[in-house]
C-alpha cells in the first residue's frame, strides 16, 4: 500500500470523525460516504478511482463553497431588508442563483464574449477542443463555445418570453374565473380542462405544423399551452382569497373586478405564483429544446441549446463529445433553476403562518 | 384523600424561529403548580396564550408542536410521568389519563361509526374486550343524556349534533374508566342552550364515574358550575389559586375581580324608538329551492341606536345581515333605509348608499388584507367615496387612528403585526372612515378574550356617542345584549319569534324559546347549573 492510500484514508477517517464528534450530521454524511465509496471503487479499479471519486466530491465541494461565498457575498452587498431574505437561502439555492446570473449574463453580452460569431466557419468539422475552440466545433466546424453563448440568448430570451407570456394570460382568465364565478367561470374551467386533456408536445407539433414557422408564432404556441397550467393553479388559489371576508368587504364597499383582482388577490398569491414561474421557466427551456430537437422550434443556422443537441448528435457514435455540452447546459440551466425556486417555495408553505 | 395529580413548578417552553434570525427560546409557563384530588375537578381560566391548554397537556406528558416540556415535575399516583420512556407515556394515555378537545367535530373520523371510535383506545389498551367496551359506551351515552343510547353508537359523525359529538368525545374520554380526564373547552364551540346540556351531562358523568378532571375554559362563569378548584393563569404565571367559593366570591387580585366584573355596567335604554333609520319588512330569503333560511322576518332599526339581533348559530342572524348588505337579495319582502326601498342586489345600489350602509366582521383576520398596511386599510375608504388624497388622506387617517384609540405609530404597520383586538379596532375604524349611518357588525366581539371584547364594546359605545352612528349588532351572548343594546330582536330557526325594547323582551312574559335562551345563559353564581336544571324539569313537569 503506497503511502498516498494511506494518507488518503487517515485523512478522510480522521475528517470523518472529527465531524461525528462534533455534531455537523451534514458534514459527516459527506466525508464517510467519500470513504466509503473510495473504499469499494479503490478495490474495484485501483489507485485511479481515488483520483476519480476525489475530483467529484471535490467539485461539489467547490460548488457548495461557492455557493456560500455568493451567498455570504449578497448579505453584504444587499440592502438591509434583501440581504435578511438572502440569508434564509440553503447553498443549493445559493449556488443556483450565481449559476443563473453567469447564464443571463452570458446571454446578455453574447456578442461582447463570444470569441467568433454565431455562423461563423471556423475550423474542421467536429475539433477536439484546443486553445483557440474551447470546446471544439460542431458538426459544420462552427465554434462551440460560442454557439453556446448564443444559445443561451435564444433559448432564455425565447422561454422567458413565453414564461411571462403564459403567465398573463393564465393569471388574467383565472382570476377573472375567480371573481366572476357562475358560468363565466364554468366556461372558462372546461376550455382550460379540454387543453389539459391533450398531449402539449403533440398538440404543439401539430400547430407548429400548420402555422408560419417564426419565433412570435412559437412563443405564441408556448404560452397558450403553458397557461392551462397557470390557470389551474392561479384559479386554485384566487379562489380561497375570494371568499376571504375582506374581498367581500372590498365588494360591500362597491369595488370593481379591476381593484378586486390587482389590490385584494394578486398581492396574496404572488409568492407562490413567482415560484411556479421559475418552475414553469425550467419547463419552457427543457419544452423548447424538444420543439427544437424535432426540427420544429428555432430554425438553423439560428443556435439554441436544442437544436444543437441535434445537429451533434451523430457525433456521440465518433465518441464526439460536441452534443453533451448543450445538453448539459439545458441540465445545469434546468437544476439551478429549480434549486432557486425550492427556497422560493419553501419560504412561501413557511409564511403562509405569518400571511393568515 | 390522596393526591391524584401533583404538579409542581412545570415550566413549558417553545424555540421561535424568526426568518433570517437566530432561534429564540421562549417561555410558555413559567412554574406552575397544583394538586388534584381524585374525583375532584380543577378548572383552569385565563385568555388566550395563558398557558392553559398548555399545561393541561402536559398532564398527559404531551407538548403540542415544538412546545417542549423545559422542568418542573407531574406526579401522577406520585409517580413522574415526564420521565417515562416512550412506551411508558402511551400506556398512561388514554388508559390513566385521556383528554376532550374543544373542537369534537374535527376530532372524529368521519368514515368511522361512533362506537368504534368511543371503544377504540380501551381496546387497544387491553383494558376490556371489544362486547365488554361496547356494553361500557352504552351506559356512557345513556349517562350523558344522549338519544337512543342503544343505537345511539351505529351513527357516523355527520348523522348527530355538534352538541352530541362533544358528549360522545366525553364518553369516549370515559371509556376506559381512566383516573383522570383533561377538558380543553369542551363547551366553547356550541350555542348556550346546548353548552347547558354538555355542562350538566359533563358535570354528571364525572360524578358518577368519580373521575378527576383538569376544565379549561376562558368562561369563569362556566368553570364555577363544574370545578372544585380554580387556577387563574395569566401569561403563563399563576395569577390566583384557591377553591370556587372564594375565587368568586372573594377574589384577591385585581385581574380575577376584572374577569368576574366583566359587562355587568348596562348602558340604560334610549326611550324613544319610533323613526326608522332602518327598516325589513317581510322579508323571506333562500339559498337556492328547498333551502329557505328566513321567514318573514320584520324589524326595525331607529337612528343612532342599536339593535341587537340574538340566535343560536343557524338561526338565521347572518343571513339577516347579508339580506341587508345586498350580498344576498330577499326573494320576499323590502329593506327601507331612511324611508326608501334599498335595491335588493348590491350591484344596483349607489356609491352613497354603500357608503351610508358598512359592516364589521365576527374574524378581525380574514377581514383585512394581510398584504395592506393599517393605513393603506383605513385610507381606501376615504379615497374611494369622498377621493382623498395624499397628505389630506394621510391626516384623517391618523385622526381615525385616534379615535380608535390606536395612534399614528400603527398606520405602517401591516395586520399580523397587531393583536386580536388592535384588528377588530382597524376593522371598526375603516368601517367610520366611510362616514356610515349604520354599522352591522357580526359578532365582532365573539373570536376576542373577554377583557379585550370589553374594551371594543366601550369603544363601540362611545364611537355611537361621538357620532350618532346606528348598530345592528348580531351575536349569541346575552350578557353583550344586556350591556349595549336598545332594542332587541330574537330569531330562532329563521323566524323573529321576539321583537321590541330591551326592556321589554328581556323581562316576563317570555315565549317558550327566549325563556329557554335567557336560563341557559351561565351566571357567575355557585349552583347556578343546578338551579337551572331543575327549573327546566319543573317546566317540562308543568308541560
Amino acid at each position: 500500500m503506497s503511502l498516498f492510500v494511506f494518507g488518503y484514508f487517515t485523512l478522510l477517517i480522521a475528517g470523518s470523525s472529527a465531524a461525528a464528534y462534533y455534531k455537523r450530521s451534514e458534514a459527516f454524511g459527506v466525508l464517510f460516504t467519500v470513504t466509503l465509496a473510495s473504499m469499494l471503487f479503490g478495490i474495484l479499479w485501483g489507485q485511479v478511482a481515488f483520483w476519480t471519486v476525489g475530483i467529484i466530491f471535490a467539485s461539489l465541494a467547490a460548488a457548495a463553497g461557492l455557493g456560500y461565498c455568493f451567498r455570504a457575498y449578497m448579505v453584504m452587498l444587499l440592502p438591509e431588508q434583501a440581504s435578511r431574505f438572502m440569508k434564509s437561502a440553503p447553498l443549493t439555492a445559493s449556488f443556483g442563483l450565481l449559476v443563473i446570473i453567469i447564464t443571463l449574463l452570458f446571454a446578455i453580452f453574447a456578442e461582447q464574449i463570444a470569441p467568433f460569431g454565431e455562423r461563423q466557419i471556423v475550423g474542421d468539422v467536429w475539433e477536439p477542443a484546443t486553445a483557440e475552440f474551447l470546446l471544439g466545433t460542431d458538426n459544420l466546424g462552427r465554434d462551440m463555445f460560442s454557439r453556446l453563448i448564443y444559445g443561451a440568448q435564444t433559448t432564455i430570451a425565447v422561454a422567458l418570453a413565453a414564461g411571462i407570456l403564459s403567465f398573463s394570460i393564465g393569471m388574467f382568465l383565472s382570476f377573472t374565473a375567480a371573481v366572476v364565478g357562475g358560468w363565466v367561470d364554468q366556461v372558462l374551467s372546461r376550455i382550460n380542462d379540454l387543453m389539459l386533456a391533450i398531449p402539449t408536445l403533440i398538440f404543439a407539433l401539430v400547430v407548429l405544423a400548420a402555422l408560419p414557422q417564426n419565433i412570435f408564432v412559437l412563443v405564441a404556441v408556448m404560452a397558450v399551452i403553458d397557461q392551462t397550467r397557470v390557470f389551474r393553479l392561479g384559479r386554485a388559489l384566487a379562489i380561497d382569497i375570494v371568499v376571504q371576508d375582506y374581498v367581500e368587504a372590498a365588494r360591500l364597499r362597491g369595488e370593481g373586478w379591476f381593484w378586486i383582482i390587482f389590490r385584494e388577490i394578486l398581492p396574496n398569491v404572488l409568492t407562490p405564483l413567482i415560484a411556479e414561474f421559475g418552475l414553469r421557466f425550467a419547463f419552457a427551456i427543457l419544452f423548447l429544446s424538444s420543439l427544437s430537437f424535432l426540427g420544429l422550434g428555432i430554425q438553423p443556422p439560428e443556435a439554441d441549446w436544442g437544436g444543437m443537441v441535434k445537429d451533434n448528435k451523430d457525433g456521440i457514435i465518433f465518441l464526439v463529445p460536441a452534443a453533451l455540452y448543450p445538453g448539459a447546459a439545458i441540465a445545469i440551466l434546468a437544476v439551478c433553476v429549480n434549486m432557486v425556486v425550492d427556497w422560493l417555495l419553501n419560504r412561501t408553505a413557511s409564511l403562509k403562518g405569518g400571511r393568515g | 384523600m390522596s393526591m391524584l395529580l401533583q404538579v409542581r413548578d412545570l415550566k413549558i417552553g417553545a424555540t421561535a424561529y424568526p426568518p433570517g434570525e437566530d432561534p429564540i427560546d421562549i417561555g410558555i409557563v413559567h412554574g406552575v403548580s397544583f394538586d388534584l384530588e381524585k374525583g375532584k375537578v380543577i378548572g383552569l381560566i385565563g385568555e388566550s396564550g395563558a398557558g392553559k391548554s398548555t399545561i393541561g397537556l402536559a398532564a398527559l406528558a404531551y407538548g403540542r408542536g415544538g412546545v417542549r416540556i423545559t422542568g418542573g415535575s407531574v406526579l401522577l399516583d406520585g409517580k413522574d410521568i415526564l420521565r417515562y420512556t416512550k412506551a411508558g407515556i402511551r400506556d398512561i394515555r388514554g388508559r390513566h389519563v385521556c383528554y376532550v378537545a374543544q373542537s369534537a367535530a374535527a376530532g372524529f373520523n368521519p368514515a368511522m361509526r361512533l362506537a368504534d371510535q368511543v371503544i377504540e383506545a380501551t381496546v387497544l389498551h387491553n383494558i376490556m374486550g371489544r362486547a365488554e367496551a361496547l356494553e361500557r359506551a352504552r351506559y356512557l351515552f345513556g349517562v350523558l343524556g344522549l338519544p337512543d343510547p342503544d343505537n345511539f353508537g351505529t351513527r357516523y359523525p355527520h348523522q348527530v349534533s355538534g352538541g352530541q359529538l362533544q358528549r360522545a368525545m366525553t364518553a369516549m374520554a370515559l371509556c376506559s374508566r381512566p383516573d383522570l380526564i383533561v377538558f380543553d373547552e369542551p363547551t366553547t364551540a356550541l350555542d348556550v342552550t346546548t353548552q347547558i346540556d354538555v355542562l350538566a351531562a359533563i358535570k354528571h358523568a364525572i360524578e358518577e364515574t368519580e373521575t378527576a378532571a383538569i376544565y379549561i375554559t376562558h368562561d369563569l362563569a362556566v368553570v364555577a358550575q363544574i370545578s372544585d378548584d380554580i387556577m387563574v393563569l395569566q401569561h403563563g404565571n399563576t395569577v390566583e389559586y384557591g377553591s370556587v367559593q372564594q375565587i368568586i366570591e372573594e377574589p384577591h387580585e385585581q385581574y380575577t375581580r376584572d374577569l368576574i366584573s366583566i359587562r355587568s355596567d348596562i348602558k340604560p335604554e334610549q326611550p324613544d324608538q319610533s323613526g326608522a333609520l332602518l327598516k325589513l319588512e317581510g322579508i323571506d330569503a333562500e339559498y337556492g329551492p328547498n333551502a329557505k333560511v328566513l321567514f318573514d322576518v320584520t324589524i326595525h332599526l331607529p337612528k343612532g341606536q342599536t339593535l341587537a339581533v340574538v340566535g343560536e348559530s343557524g338561526s338565521g342572524k347572518s343571513t339577516t345581515a347579508r339580506v341587508i348588505t345586498g350580498l344576498l337579495p330577499p326573494s320576499k319582502g323590502q329593506v327601507l333605509f331612511d324611508g326608501q326601498p334599498l335595491p335588493p342586489a348590491l350591484k344596483d345600489r349607489s356609491k352613497d348608499q354603500l357608503r351610508e350602509l358598512q359592516m364589521i366582521y365576527q374574524m378581525a383576520d380574514t377581514a383585512m388584507n394581510p398584504r395592506q398596511t393599517v393605513a393603506e386599510i383605513i385610507g381606501r375608504p376615504l379615497t374611494f367615496y369622498f377621493g382623498l388624497r395624499g397628505e389630506e388622506r394621510r391626516r384623517k387617517v391618523t385622526e381615525l387612528l385616534d379615535m380608535i384609540e390606536m395612534g399614528d405609530p400603527f398606520a405602517e404597520r401591516y395586520p399580523a403585526e397587531l393583536s386580536g383586538g388592535q384588528k377588530q379596532r382597524v376593522c371598526i375604524a375603516r368601517s367610520l372612515a366611510a362616514q356610515p349611518r349604520l354599522l352591522i357588525c357580526d359578532e365582532p366581539t365573539s373570536a376576542l378574550d373577554p377583557l379585550v371584547a370589553e374594551g371594543i364594546l366601550k369603544l363601540l359605545l362611545e364611537l355611537q356617542a361621538e357620532t350618532g352612528v346606528s348598530y345592528l349588532f348580531i351575536t349569541h351572548d346575552i350578557a353583550t345584549v344586556r350591556a349595549i343594546a336598545d332594542s332587541i330582536a330574537v330569531m330562532y330557526m329563521g323566524k323573529v319569534v321576539r321583537f321590541g325594547p330591551k326592556s321589554k323582551v328581556l323581562n316576563p312574559p317570555f315565549d317558550d324559546y327566549t325563556d329557554l335562551l335567557l336560563k341557559s345563559v351561565p351566571e357567575m353564581e355557585l349552583g347556578w347549573l343546578e338551579k337551572a336544571l331543575a327549573g327546566r324539569k319543573m317546566a317540562a313537569a308543568g308541560n
